[in-house]
């Protein structure tokens, strides 16, 4: 992967001033590798990480395996996208393995997931089943841990 | 009556004299602080690879808490030979040519005073890594110093060496990529220094710990040039390459009479190595190049911004194309180079060390490392460049 996106996506809030540095390129150069990022669709849009669970948000994510029919000429293609259009839905993944696609879908509550996965997503046409696990506590996401784990344990100056 | 006065006098001559290392001096100083952002640490930031750190418990539950041979585990040489071979383009024996050592501190150690008759002499270049003087000493041997410049980016040149050494000279002892500069050794002068050591009969002792670290350019081994194998000591290690200062754990490649001797000053002091450190370098060795591109492509970086931001603060750097440190000089701040320490710890609570730490000429330098976060190396650069604004200030 190119330099410039691996700074990015391990901290999107870097300045092209110190991306340029870093590189030890141009910084118009950087500017427009990452305006041409963003204009060919390879930058998709940039996140905050959040460790939620210390947010103590009202809110549940499950993890949803779903069994589809992949359909002549279409494949998977258009069933997955019908489930991504749900803003409900935060994931779609197609697998290999034991079932299709898997989701990433948060609710409210418990039940408000539920009624989802019944009323919305097990009626889609092509949808031949669903297994839904709730998420109880996140421990690394996008490759962050979500707890700091020790202190900087080294000695402040050493030869 | 006995004439016990003070149990100094009873210290040997030779260790008494050596002074204490700069860096603990400065290292009592800082650690009396609290929220310093230290540049000050000569070991990286990165936590030993995770698979390492698992396999050594494993090796722990194992019942791997014994002695092993003295020259190491046979399964840790028989994979060192192929990874010195493939990285270093030079092949030694795992049965007769490698000793494993407690970290290269202890392979040199055992090199010297397996090599030196007192008297004999070793040159070697500042500014260097704390140990190295006190080490010939503590060998009995006789250090001769030549200087390397920022001027010429802190290159050694056969031309230096030419000027130094006298017939009593039976050791050359090299570091590069070098710790406190940065500096490496390009193949050009590797040849030469060949040459040069070769012509004048010379044993050299090379401690290539920060090799894997080379942004620019490519490393080349003295070791690997023809006719040097046999007369070359190759020290080489764990600690830098995947960030295992903690297991101290080093090896020394040389000739088999060479590793012989060396065997048995290690056997009669060290005994072996520590065996869960040994079964650690072995996972270590598995997937190397995957665990070390990663930290080494982030040293990079951060190496470019740090120089950049010198540049910019007007403080001329030699770029460091190797190991993680920088060598800023600060002379024309008209203090020495402790004094631009102590002051700006105390007043930015930013850790350098002192270059005088690292030999005469290390005076009028600075040395930041870079192995730490991104994040805390753009704080410190704000805060040194705040107190040289000061400085710069005050001095108009």
């Amino acid at each position: 992967m190119d330099e410039l996106l691996k700074i990015l996506n391990r901290n999107a809030l870097e300045t092209p001033e110190n991306i340029a540095k870093m590189l030890n390129v141009p910084v118009s150069e950087v500017k427009n590798r990452i305006a041409e990022y963003e204009r060919s669709g390879i930058i998709r849009g940039y996140q905050a990480i959040l460790n939620e669970d210390q947010l103590e948000l009202d809110r549940v994510t499950a993890v949803i395996e779903v069994k589809v029919t992949p359909e002549r000429e279409g494949g998977f293609n258009r069933v997955s996208m019908r489930i991504s259009r749900f803003p409900e839905v935060q994931s779609v993944y197609l697998m290999s393995g034991a079932y299709d696609l898997l989701l990433f879908v948060s609710g409210k509550d418990l039940k408000e997931v539920a009624l989802f996965v019944s009323e919305k997503l097990a009626t889609l046409d092509g949808v031949l089943s669903t297994s839904t696990h709730f998420m109880l506590k996140t421990y690394k996401q996008h490759g962050v841990l979500m707890e700091k784990e020790t202190e900087d344990e080294r000695l402040q100056v050493s030869p | 009556m006995n004439d016990f006065k003070s149990p100094r006098d009873f210290i040997a001559d030779h260790v008494r004299d050596i002074p204490r290392s700069g860096i603990r001096d400065f290292f009592d100083i800082v650690s009396t602080r609290k929220d310093v952002i230290s540049l000050g640490i000569g070991e990286p930031d990165f936590d030993t690879p995770w698979h390492v750190r698992e396999s050594t418990v494993f090796a722990l539950e194992r019942g791997a808490t014994h002695y092993t041979s003295n020259m190491g585990l046979l399964e840790l040489r028989r994979a060192l030979s192929k990874y010195v071979r493939k990285t270093f383009n030079v092949s030694y024996d795992a049965e007769k040519e490698i000793l494993i050592t407690v970290g290269v501190s202890e392979a040199l150690d055992i090199a010297l005073r397996a090599l030196l008759n007192p008297g004999d002499e070793v040159l070697y270049h500042e500014p260097c890594y704390v140990s190295y003087r006190a080490d010939v000493i503590f060998a009995h041997g006789i250090p001769l110093t030549v200087n390397t410049r920022m001027e010429d980016g802190f290159r050694l040149t056969r031309a230096m060496l030419e000027e130094k050494i006298t017939p009593r000279t039976k050791l050359l002892l090299l570091n590069f990529p070098n710790n406190p500069t940065g500096a490496i050794l390009p193949e050009a002068d590797v040849r030469e220094i060949a040459e040069f050591a070769k012509k004048h009969n010379l044993i050299v002792i090379t401690d290539e710990i920060y090799a894997e670290m080379t942004y620019d350019g490519r490393h080349v081994s003295i070791a690997s040039m023809p006719g040097m194998k046999e007369r070359t000591i190759f020290l080489h290690g764990f600690s830098k390459a995947w960030a295992m200062t903690g297991f101290r754990l080093g090896y020394a490649c040389a000739p088999a009479e060479f590793t012989e001797a060396m065997m048995k000053v290690h056997q009669y002091t060290m005994l072996c190595a520590p065996t869960p450190s040994q079964k650690a370098a072995v996972e270590a060795l598995t997937n190397p190049e995957r665990d070390i591109r990663l930290m080494t492509a982030e040293y990079e970086k951060r190496r470019n911004l740090l120089v950049s931001a010198f540049e910019g603060m007007g403080i001329p750097c030699s770029r460091p194309a190797g190991a993680f440190y920088a060598f800023p000089c600060i002379r024309q701040f008209g203090i020495g180079s402790k004094d631009f320490a102590l002051r700006l710890l105390d007043e930015e609570n930013v850790a350098v060390v002192p270059g005088s730490a690292f030999g005469e000429c290390g005076e009028g330098f600075v040395r930041c490392a870079y192995a730490t976060s991104m994040d805390n190396l753009k704080e410190a650069l704000a805060r040194i460049s705040r107190f040289v604004g000061k400085l710069k200030a005050k001095s108009k």
